[in-house]
Order: C-alpha cells, then sequence, then structure tokens
C-alpha cells in the first residue's frame, strides 16, 4: 500500500483504537500517548514490511504494550508495582467502534473551545501536532502545550468516557465540528491547501456522528449546512484569491454531488420533531442551492426561514440576515428600516456586518454617497483581508 | 484568534523607576510568559532596543538616506511585544492588563487583532 494509503487507514484507525484503550483502561493521557507512539511506529514499518493483515489488532497491541511500559516504569519509579493495567493483557480488540465517545470526551465542557477543537482533531481526527498547528497558523510549541493541557484537564475532570454519551454534550460537540468547518471555510489565507483540509476534516467528523446518531435532526442539519456550503468553495473566490459573493457567484461552479446529498440531508433533517438553528440554516443554505441563478432565490421563504430561526435562537447576526432578506421581498428600504433597529444591539456595535449590509442596501437604494462611506468604514472594521478588499472593491467602484 | 499586544515604552518613565521596581517589571514579564507557554497562548513575543538605537531609512532621487531615529518626536515608543492566540480580544484585554508596565503610570499597552481571511458562514 503506498504511503498516503496507510496515511489514510491510520487516520481512521487510531481514534478506534484510542476508543478501546480508554474504554479498557480509562485514562485518557496516558492512551492519547501510547496511541500516538504507535500510529508513528506504523506510518515508519508498515511502508517497508507491509500493512499487517490485522492493523487496527496491531496498533491496539502495539499501543497496549506501549501503555503497560509507561505505567511499569511509572510505578517502578514511584517504587511499586502496579496493579490493574500491567495485568491485562493486549488481548482481542472488541468490535464496538468507540470513536463516538471519543469525540464527546475531547469536548469536554472544563475545555476551552479552542482545546476541544485542537484535541478532537488530534484525538478523533487523528491528525499530528504539527498538521493541527499549521492549520491555525500557530507554532507547534503553543499547540502542543494546549494538548497537553486539555488531556491534563481531562485527567483532572475524572478522564474516561461520559456516562451515558452524554446528549447533553452533544451541542458542544456540534458547536466544536461547526468552528473547525469555519476555520477551514476560507480559501483565500496562508497556506490555503491545510485550511481547506480542515472543512473536509470537520465534514468526515459531522458524518461520523450522522452514521452514530441518523435520527438526530440537528446532526443532519449541520451536516447538511456544511456540504451545502462546502459545495460553494470554487466559486467563492476568484483565481486571485478575491470574494465573490453568493448573488455573482458562478453556479456551474457549484459541486452538484455535494449538493444533492446536502439537499436531501436538509429535507430529511426538517422532518424532525424539534427545529433546532442548524436544521433551519441548512434549510436556508437548501434554499440558495435549489436556485439555478441567483435571480430565481425564493426569497421569500430565505425570509421566512430567518424569521423563524430569529425566534428559536435571537441573534443579531440573524436579524441582520433577515434584513437582507427582507430587501430582497420588499425592497431595500424596507431592509434598511430593519437595520436601524440593530444599531442600539451592543454586540453588534461596530461591527463590519452590519456596516456592510448597510452598505450594499443603500447601493440598492440608489444612495451612491451613503454607500460608499458605509463600505469604507466596514472595510477599516473587519479582521479579515479577503473580505476588506471586497469592501474597499465595492467602494471605489462607486467612485469609479 | 491572534492578537498582537504592543508594549509602549516612555524611556523616560522607565528610567524614572527604582532598581526594585525594574526588577519586579523582570519578574512579572518572566511569570507572563511562562503562563502564556502553559497554556498555549503564546506565539513569540520580542522586545526592541532603546529607540535612541534605531535609524530611520529613506531613499531619495534613488538615493539611501539614513539619520538617527527615531521616527517620531513622540514620548512613547514601541518596546515590544507579544503575539498571542486565544479564545476573544476579551481573553486579550485581561492578557494584557495582567503585563507590569500596564500598571505603571505613563505606560500603555495596545491590543489590535491580527487580519487575516477568517470566513463565516454565508447562509
Amino acid at each position: 500500500m503506498s504511503a498516503p494509503g496507510i496515511e489514510d487507514l491510520l487516520r481512521a484507525l487510531m481514534p478506534q483504537v484510542l476508543g478501546a484503550l480508554v474504554r479498557r483502561f480509562g485514562q485518557f493521557e496516558g492512551c492519547e500517548d501510547a496511541v500516538q507512539e504507535a500510529g508513528l511506529a506504523a506510518s515508519v514499518q508498515w511502508p517497508v514490511e507491509g500493512v499487517p493483515d490485522n492493523p487496527r489488532g496491531w496498533l491496539m497491541t502495539v499501543a497496549s504494550r506501549r501503555l503497560i511500559d509507561e505505567v511499569r516504569s511509572a510505578s517502578a519509579r514511584r517504587g511499586r508495582e502496579s496493579a490493574r493495567v500491567a495485568d491485562v493483557a493486549p488481548g482481542e480488540v472488541p468490535d464496538t467502534d468507540d470513536t463516538l465517545l471519543l469525540l464527546f470526551l475531547c469536548c469536554h465542557p472544563a475545555l476551552t473551545a479552542a482545546s476541544q477543537t485542537a484535541l478532537t482533531l488530534r484525538a478523533v481526527g487523528g491528525l499530528t501536532t504539527a498538521e493541527i498547528a499549521r492549520a491555525f497558523l500557530v507554532p507547534e510549541a503553543t499547540m502542543a502545550a494546549r494538548i497537553s493541557r486539555a488531556k491534563q484537564r481531562i485527567r483532572a475532570a475524572g478522564g474516561s468516557f461520559p456516562a451515558p454519551a452524554g446528549p447533553e454534550r452533544l451541542p458542544v460537540v456540534l458547536h466544536v465540528l461547526y468552528l473547525i468547518f469555519n476555520e477551514g471555510y476560507t480559501a483565500s489565507s496562508g497556506s490555503s491547501l491545510d485550511r481547506a483540509d480542515l472543512a473536509v476534516e470537520a465534514i468526515r467528523l459531522a458524518r461520523m456522528v450522522h452514521a452514530g446518531l441518523p435520527e438526530d435532526g440537528e446532526v443532519a442539519g449541520l451536516l447538511a449546512l456544511m456540504l451545502l456550503t462546502h459545495a460553494r468553495r470554487a466559486a467563492r473566490t476568484t483565481a486571485g484569491g478575491d470574494l465573490v459573493p453568493l448573488d455573482e457567484q458562478d453556479r456551474t461552479q457549484w459541486d452538484r454531488s455535494l449538493i444533492v446529498e446536502g439537499l436531501e440531508l436538509a429535507k430529511g433533517a426538517l422532518g424532525a420533531p424539534e427545529l433546532g438553528p442548524y436544521q433551519l440554516q441548512a434549510a436556508i443554505a437548501a434554499t440558495h442551492a435549489d436556485a439555478a441563478t441567483a435571480g430565481e432565490t425564493n426569497w421569500r421563504q430565505v425570509y421566512a426561514l430567518y424569521l423563524i430561526l430569529e425566534r428559536i435562537a435571537p441573534n443579531p447576526v440573524v436579524t441582520l440576515n433577515r434584513a437582507v432578506a427582507l430587501a430582497e421581498v420588499e425592497g431595500p428600504a424596507a431592509g434598511l428600516a430593519l437595520l436601524a433597529g440593530l444599531d442600539g444591539d451592543e454586540r453588534l456595535a461596530g461591527h463590519h456586518r452590519l456596516w456592510s449590509v448597510r452598505a450594499h442596501l443603500l447601493e440598492k437604494a440608489g444612495d451612491e454617497a451613503g454607500a460608499y462611506s458605509w463600505y469604507r468604514r466596514a472595510a477599516r472594521a473587519t479582521a479579515s483581508l479577503a473580505e476588506q478588499r471586497y469592501l474597499e472593491g465595492r467602494a471605489s467602484r462607486l467612485r469609479g | 484568534m491572534k492578537f498582537l499586544i504592543s508594549m509602549h515604552i516612555n524611556p523616560a518613565v522607565l528610567e524614572a523607576l527604582t532598581e526594585e521596581e525594574m526588577a519586579a517589571i523582570g519578574a512579572g514579564h518572566g511569570r507572563f510568559m511562562a503562563g502564556l507557554k502553559e497554556r498555549g497562548e503564546l506565539i513569540t513575543t520580542q522586545a526592541l532596543v532603546d529607540p535612541s538605537q534605531a535609524v530611520v531609512v529613506s531613499v531619495r532621487d534613488g538615493q539611501r538616506v539614513v539619520t538617527d531615529g527615531p521616527f517620531l518626536e513622540a514620548k512613547e515608543y514601541l518596546g515590544g511585544f507579544y503575539f498571542v492566540d486565544v479564545e476573544d480580544k476579551a481573553r486579550a484585554i485581561e492578557l494584557a492588563a495582567q503585563i507590569p508596565d500596564a500598571a505603571i503610570e505613563g505606560l500603555g499597552i495596545e491590543v489590535r487583532q491580527v487580519m487575516f481571511a477568517d470566513g463565516v458562514l454565508e447562509a
């Protein structure tokens, strides 16, 4: 098997082995180190000696031995014999897949979102610390410190699987996957390839959660939202890396197979007894995906969906998006009136999204001077280089 | 989110400090850095030499002109910075307030987010 094939195999197997090990020995930190070492050994040996007949069993055996060695030497240091772990011989790997439990463990509420994300990518995603560091544009030592601290906190918090696989933790898991996806969503910054991989990884993990919890509408909704958003990737930026807004995207560049899959999921998710924010966002993305051209977008439906979203998960950004939809249905004046109500919201004060939407609607309403000055203000307020270029471009188009 | 936390020093203010006060600043920075590293928040930190050591370079009519710095006629100069990766802006501000310089009259810390392309979902 070629080296990339082995890498894929390891990425799929290592979380399963780690899950099985944690279930058996209950100490996340030590198990994680042992599995990382076993994975390293495999990536060195397998390309030379060939992949063993039972690669999962091989990894399990090597990781168990490492763990036992570690426990033995630690207990030797303490001057007494270890009990539990050393007595367990590395036996057959159980058939149950504990990967989902592992994901829930990594999204432990004692951790910050940044640590949950890093730990999830390493333990469940099978990425190396160096790969994660590269994706987040930080030094490896920084990421290593974050991961090791996260492991310590999990240990301190009692370190084994949540029992039962706590449904109350599901929203945290979904949020972490959403964060990973968003981190990878941008195409145009720095080493873009690595970051695109994050979106792919988030989709892979979301698929896994969906396979484990096929009845959950929010899980299906999040996966659908990711697929429908990721489908637009090729059309979202120009060759030069400039942002292309949704209404100007070349829809023939959208990935049809992702859209078909996303639409199917989104439709199914809407049938769930209770609607959550991911299902509604997926439904909105599905409405956009359904339109062959921007002009054919069913804005009434988009508006209605934002109205429901605003009711179940009130948030000024949702209101902002509703204003965009309202402007499409009833004209820019109605949208601008809705925006006016957001000026007093301190969560949005000074936020470039509010200003750029206002600029867009003023431009639609024919107020070029007003649009120009709000585009410029929005450009100064954004922390995204691609967005700043886009907003400056809109502004200078009005001047030109 | 990445932030540049820059320390704006005033050489006159620093000179007026006692030796104990200077030592306390040094120790404070040491503890601050150790904490940042342990939590995985530090990307890098750099301190700059005294502004009197700076030179200003300009090219006029193709000729390189080098004059003694600093560039600005100001009391406060960039003394150094911490480059951190933290959860949000509130955390960056919380960190900036822990830097010993922040507690000294006449010195200030600036917190600015680093600009990089981070999109949000369009849906």
